[in-house]
């Protein structure tokens, strides 16, 4: 799925007479959007922040495999646990390729798993809440991906090659999630009484996190990209009959957009300091995967050097 | 038994199997020993969840000969209690740690392509046509268990130790592959169905080798557990449906 939108480190502006020849072939290359390749001299601080980003990004997606994964074994419709399935593993192979992409960068999986599990690396918060419901499925793939796709789409240009080919796979497949997780709303909202209210609960709970998903009003391009989420899912609760949790929202014709309530940032910096409904368990089960995997890793390494070392011998 | 009632529950059995294992599997997702192997399970699920539901589909057809009409692929897998499920108690086990998934799925997936094989002649043109694709998945499905058998055997002490009880541990429940009754006989004679016993001596054969090359010992007890063709479950496979049907059955009617 998605991680938040990290700074991009210090850069300080400089004039290209200022920097070094590799620094100046280096800047060179990003101006004329040639893509930078893990094998070019980088500047230090940008191979950090490729990293930090790329590896949160990578943290993301399997943490986001737990709260989706909540609801395969009570998928409702045979059909509807094969598309979870399928979504679920498509954020596998998500991690997997931003982490291989992280990999290029000189640093391990293992090393950045690590980061992960001591609770130094950070993942994207909008995972800290439960999915309560079968709606939440529904609303996580509406809500939650539709504003990752957003966010990500400037990834795709990004100038780092690996980074910029593989957010342009995952934006393909978000926007797939995207319209699954609507018409499981849709579904919902044309069926019973019971199944409406799940649907307009889900929505209660997860528009303001969604909302968050675009980061602190500090950047004007956090605000932008908000309100462009804003403008795009308010026609569609309207189609979908069910209504966004906030009171002030209503089209303000003149802006020619929609105003909407104030966003509760202390929630989001609780979340993100760890105190979020799940913040304690997605970790733990993370962790646990991971330690109670340890002697299949192993064994699976000892196979692969007994095997090297007789087929030496053999030579 | 009419043959319609009999290729009924057949296509119960093998959709099933199919279905109990994928639900397994599924519990698995995000919480394997490392990230490609949450992906290759996942896979492995996906594949029999999708026969599951070519089989119900056909089921649903074949039922609507003799009864009123045929149940749908999610009334057959949500709205059945667990005395009507007509899977292998094998499969129904729980996924344990990760030598007793692979362990049984080893052995399934063994037993699973010889049977497909062997389906994919089968004179009702349907049950060849489902069996031949759901084949080319399963030859997969079988290499990938094997090699983890082999890995984890000769892997180091401890996985050795872990693989070798749970080979033991599920190999009473493999005798139900084998034991062919009144529904598996005459259908089995009109080229439906297969013989299952013969199938026996070429899974011996496979599981042997595999095991010998993984440094581990083919299990000698002769006690096999059985009941699950006849709907007589292990405590476990109630515990499952309760998870998997509850929503349907709390929402009775509803689409989703």
């Amino acid at each position: 799925m998605y991680a938040q939108m990290v700074d991009t480190g210090a850069n300080k502006l400089r004039a290209l007479e200022d920097m070094g020849p590799e620094e100046r072939a280096f800047q060179e290359r990003v101006d004329a959007d040639v893509k930078i390749e893990p094998k070019d001299w980088m500047p230090e601080a940008y191979r950090k922040t490729l990293i930090r980003q790329i590896s949160q990004h990578a943290h993301s997606e399997i943490v986001g495999m737990l709260p989706e994964g909540n609801w395969i074994t009570r998928a409702p419709s045979l059909k509807r646990k094969a598309i979870l399935m399928a979504k679920v593993q498509d954020e596998a192979g998500h991690g997997l390729y931003l982490y291989a992409a992280a990999e290029t960068l000189g640093v391990s999986r293992d090393q950045l798993v690590a980061d992960l599990h001591a609770g130094k690396a950070k993942y994207s918060s909008i995972f800290n809440y439960p999915t309560l419901t079968w709606a939440d499925i529904g609303a996580i793939g509406w809500l939650v991906d539709g504003a990752a796709i957003m966010n990500q789409i400037p990834l795709c240009r990004c100038s780092f090659g690996p980074y910029s080919r593989a957010m342009i796979r995952v934006c393909k497949e978000e926007s797939f999630h995207q319209r699954q997780g609507f018409d499981i709303m849709m579904t919902l909202c044309r069926g019973s009484a019971e199944q409406k209210a799940m649907a307009q609960d889900a929505l209660n709970r997860w528009w303001w996190p969604s909302l968050m998903m675009f980061g602190p009003p500090d950047a004007v391009s956090n605000d932008e990209l908000r309100q462009r989420f804003v403008d795009q899912t308010v026609p569609q609760a309207d189609y979908l009959g069910i209504t966004m949790p906030d009171p002030e929202l209503k089209w303000n014709a003149e802006r020619g957009h929609y105003d909407f309530g104030p966003i509760d940032w202390d929630e989001l910096y609780n979340v993100v300091k760890g105190n979020g409904p799940c913040n304690r368990d997605r970790l733990q089960t993370r962790v646990k995967a991971w330690e109670e995997g340890a002697w299949v890793r192993e064994a699976a390494l000892a196979y692969a050097e007994k095997r090297a070392a007789r087929a030496q011998k053999a030579a | 038994m009419t043959e319609d009632r009999r290729v009924f529950d057949y296509l119960l059995r093998l959709a099933d199997s199919d279905l109990v294992l994928a639900q397994r599997l599924g519990e698995w997702v995000g919480h394997g020993p490392v990230l490609e192997e949450d992906i290759a399970l996942t896979n492995v699920g996906l594949d029999l969840l999708g026969q599951a539901r070519l089989w119900f589909a056909y089921a649903g057809e074949v039922e609507a000969r003799f009864a009123e009409a045929g149940r749908s692929e999610d009334a057959l897998a949500f709205l059945r209690d667990s005395g009507e499920f007509r899977n292998l108690l094998l499969v129904e086990q729980p996924n344990g740690n990760y030598a007793d998934t692979m362990a049984r799925q080893f052995y399934f997936d063994v037993w699973h392509q010889l049977l497909l094989v062997k389906l994919a002649h089968s004179r009702d043109p349907r049950i060849a046509e489902i069996a031949v694709k759901a084949e080319k998945e399963v030859v997969y499905h079988a290499e990938r268990s094997a090699d983890w058998i082999i890995r984890l055997g000769d892997g180091t002490d401890e996985s050795h130790a872990r693989i070798q009880a749970a080979i033991d541990d599920l190999w009473m429940y493999t005798g139900e592959m084998f034991d062919p009754d009144e529904i598996d006989t005459p259908l089995a004679e009109e080229g439906i169905g297969c013989d299952l016993r013969a199938l026996e001596p070429a899974w011996r054969e496979a599981v042997g080798s595999v095991l010998d090359e993984a440094t581990l010992t083919l299990p000698g007890g002769t006690w096999m557990q059985r009941g699950g063709k006849k709907g007589v479950h292990t405590e476990h496979l109630g515990h499952m449906l309760a998870t998997m049907q509850w929503l349907p059955r709390t929402y009775r009617g509803a689409e989703w």
